[in-house]
């Protein structure tokens, strides 16, 4: 099975200094999670292992206190510099507002927020604290955010006034586990005291900036990340202070971390991305982390990769599908001396972007593959190692990867010979494996077989040991990245007056990948109109906000089941795609 | 291919539309003319490349990626679309392009 695209071969000299991964086969070889362990610090007096302070604190005790932590780009252009020292004063004092407030060990702590530079205060104060972190898309919408809040247990939440007001502040009742929350100012109310809630600043003013760390343990609960399965509600996928070792690990092999890089990954700390790689690996490698407050904007993005010398950058498809559309000009009219690798992940980048990206940066982007519940990189195309345009890339060192089916008997066996599709299925052990689905213990168990975690994507590895990505196993949807949940829309568009069923499938859109698209039928004495799709649609963004909700409604006068009852979403898919529908002797025919 | 060149008025009211299409839960009426589009309305960047396109097919302005900065607010639209149509076209826009 041969790609009809010619692989992007490494050759010498290559732009800037040799990758940390150098030779493939030799790093892999030589390669132990323990050693990889003993990169990281360990906190002081053999405390254990906590993120945050291999993320800040170890770096100010060994004297680099004065290095630019984070530097944020506001969306009015304002700049701010946070250097590790200062980052280490803010995280400690917010860790002590946690204290003051009750919340301790374990805790859920959760933040609905931008890119502010508070939510990445937030973040590592929560850590440090052992309080477990949970950060929620600021696009979502009341719904998915409440039941979020709600499975999760959250304790505390912290949010900006603006945020508060218009999603939280009605949902308030519905969640008594919420003891506080914690509002940051953002000019929404002007001189208004929230009922109910502490403010930010003179929390944070009133409290000491020295905090010591508890001793943590590698298996202590840190960050609590919500994905989304076909059925149920979604699920938070819980990982331990041991994940900063894979972080940190991941971050200098896939993403070539080096002293002195300005790294930038566009991912927000609602998706796992945007934590794992937009706020703890670039830290443990003691680089300047990039954070940019504003959504993608072509000119504003090319702009900043040039004025802030980024070296590193970490992407997504929809980007840069987003920037292709634009065609590579505006790329070339800027200079990027210090850029030296692109990534991308999300989905499977196509092979036209990996080679768009040699044509309009002089460099392809290197796709890599993981997912919530794997928490770090787990295959990936790095920079010493040829580019297959279309391929995932080959597993980070410590990673055993491989292509599986599942047996009758629940079990999974391993597909051996090479190009054959199946299952990606991984060999648990690594350290940022999820160790949970927050509480629910039969979930997670379904997760694994044969020895294995079973992943969902469907794959084929080929006789060199790159992966290649076919489809998901099941019916989530992937939109600009972002897994949805079809039973969260489908929940939504049922609460319409109007809606008697509803399916939600992706349909495929050249930038997005694909598009939420619902099918409702109505109920007697309804007729489907331009007004009503308008007023079903804006229910939906209402309830889930614009990440979620769906691009388009189809009215359709019959949804096609299976005999016991099961509306059948492969079905609409295949429809929709054009594509032949299968085995329908289980498709009950609507009378 | 002509029509009369419209006027400030209506091509907010054309904008207006467009976003109604695209947030039908936003309440327009109380959307300021300075508002940031995207925080106002919740509306995404798949949402906005979208808008741009019904701006190039429902009013035949053609709108460059590069521009997509020029339409932030209610009122940087209005300015945008004023501002082309003062441009005269060699080739007719096939929604029709408003003519100076």
């Amino acid at each position: 099975m041969k790609s009809r695209w010619a692989p992007i071969i490494k050759t010498m000299p290559r732009r800037g200094p040799l990758p940390n991964l150098e030779d493939y086969a030799k790093a892999c070889a030589g390669f132990s999670w323990e050693e990889a362990r003993r990169e990281l610090a360990g906190l002081p007096g053999g405390g254990g292992l906590n993120i945050a302070y291999e993320a800040v604190d170890r770096h100010v005790d060994a004297g680099f206190g004065g290095r630019v932590a984070i530097r944020w780009i506001g969306k009015h252009g304002d700049v701010r510099d946070y250097t590790y020292a200062q980052l280490k004063i803010l995280s400690d004092r917010f860790a002590n507002v946690l204290g003051g407030l009750g919340i301790g060990k374990g805790d859920p702590v959760f933040a609905l927020c931008g890119r502010i530079p508070e939510l990445y205060i937030a973040t590592l104060g929560s850590l440090k604290n052992r309080s477990v972190f949970c950060p929620l898309f600021s696009a979502f919408g009341p719904e998915p955010i409440r039941s979020r809040l709600s499975i999760g247990e959250a304790k505390l939440l912290v949010t900006t006034e603006s945020l508060y007001n218009r999603k939280i502040a009605a949902l308030r009742d519905s969640l008594p586990a919420l003891q506080r929350v914690l509002i940051i100012r953002d000019g929404a109310v002007r001189g208004e005291e929230m009922a109910g809630t502490v403010d930010y600043d003179r929390a944070m003013e009133g409290a000491s900036e020295r905090f010591s760390i508890s001793p943590t343990s590698p298996e202590d609960r840190a960050l609590l990340h919500f994905t989304s399965g076909t059925t149920g509600f979604p699920k938070g996928a819980v990982h331990v202070h041991d994940a900063a070792v894979a972080h940190h690990a991941t971050g200098r092999f896939a993403l070539d971390m080096k002293p002195g890089d300005v790294f930038w990954c566009t991912a927000d700390p609602g998706w796992v991305t945007g934590t794992s790689y937009g706020i703890i690996a670039p830290l443990t490698n003691g680089i300047t982390n990039l954070v940019v407050e504003s959504e993608f904007d072509p000119e504003q993005w090319l702009d900043i990769l040039e004025r802030e010398k980024v070296s590193v950058w970490y992407t997504a498809p929809t980007a840069i599908r987003m920037l292709m559309k634009g065609g590579a000009a505006p790329v070339k009219r800027r200079r990027y001396p210090a850029l030296r690798l692109l990534a991308s992940v999300g989905e499977a980048l196509n092979p036209e972007a990996v080679v768009w990206g040699r044509e309009a940066f002089g460099l392809p982007f290197h796709d890599n593959w993981w997912q919530t519940e794997t928490g770090g990189i787990m295959i990936s195309n790095f920079a010493s190692m040829d580019v297959r345009p279309g391929s995932m890339g080959r597993p980070i060192p410590g990673i055993e990867a491989a292509i599986v089916r599942r047996t009758e008997n629940g079990g999974a066996e391993e597909i051996r010979e090479p190009d054959v599709q199946g299952e990606l299925a991984l060999r648990p052990g690594w350290p940022s494996m999820f160790r949970a689905y927050w509480n629910e213990p039969e979930r997670y168990r379904q997760c694994f077989a044969g020895g294995f975690y079973l992943t969902g994507d469907l794959a084929r590895r080929d006789e060199d040991g790159y992966f290649w990505f076919i489809g998901r196993s099941d019916d989530v949807i992937k939109s600009s990245g972002h897994l949805i949940g079809p039973f969260e829309v489908e929940s939504a568009l049922l609460e319409h007056e109007a809606v008697a069923e509803a399916a939600a499938i992706g349909v495929p859109d050249p930038v997005a990948g694909e598009l939420v698209k619902a099918f409702v039928t109505l109920k007697p004495g309804y007729a489907g109109s331009p007004e009503l799709q308008r007023g079903i649609l804006g229910l939906a963004r209402s309830r889930l906000g614009a990440a979620v909700a769906p691009k388009e409604i189809e009215f359709r006068s019959a949804l096609p089941r299976t005999r016991s009852g099961k509306i059948m979403r492969r079905l609409l898919k295949a429809q929709a795609l054009g594509l032949p529908e299968g085995d329908l002797s289980t498709l009950e025919v609507p009378s | 291919m002509s029509e009369p060149r419209k006027s400030g008025k209506d091509l907010k009211e054309a904008v207006l539309r467009i976003l109604g299409e695209i947030a039908p839960d936003a309440d327009l009426s109380r959307l300021k003319p300075d508002e940031n589009l995207r925080e106002a309305l919740d509306i995404d960047s798949m949402d906005f490349l979208r808008f741009a396109s019904k701006i190039e097919q429902e009013l035949g302005v053609p709108v460059p990626e590069s521009d997509y900065r020029k339409l932030g607010t209610l009122a940087a639209c209005v300015r945008y679309l004023e501002a082309a149509s003062k441009i005269p076209s060699s080739t007719p826009a096939p929604f029709g392009r408003f003519v100076a």
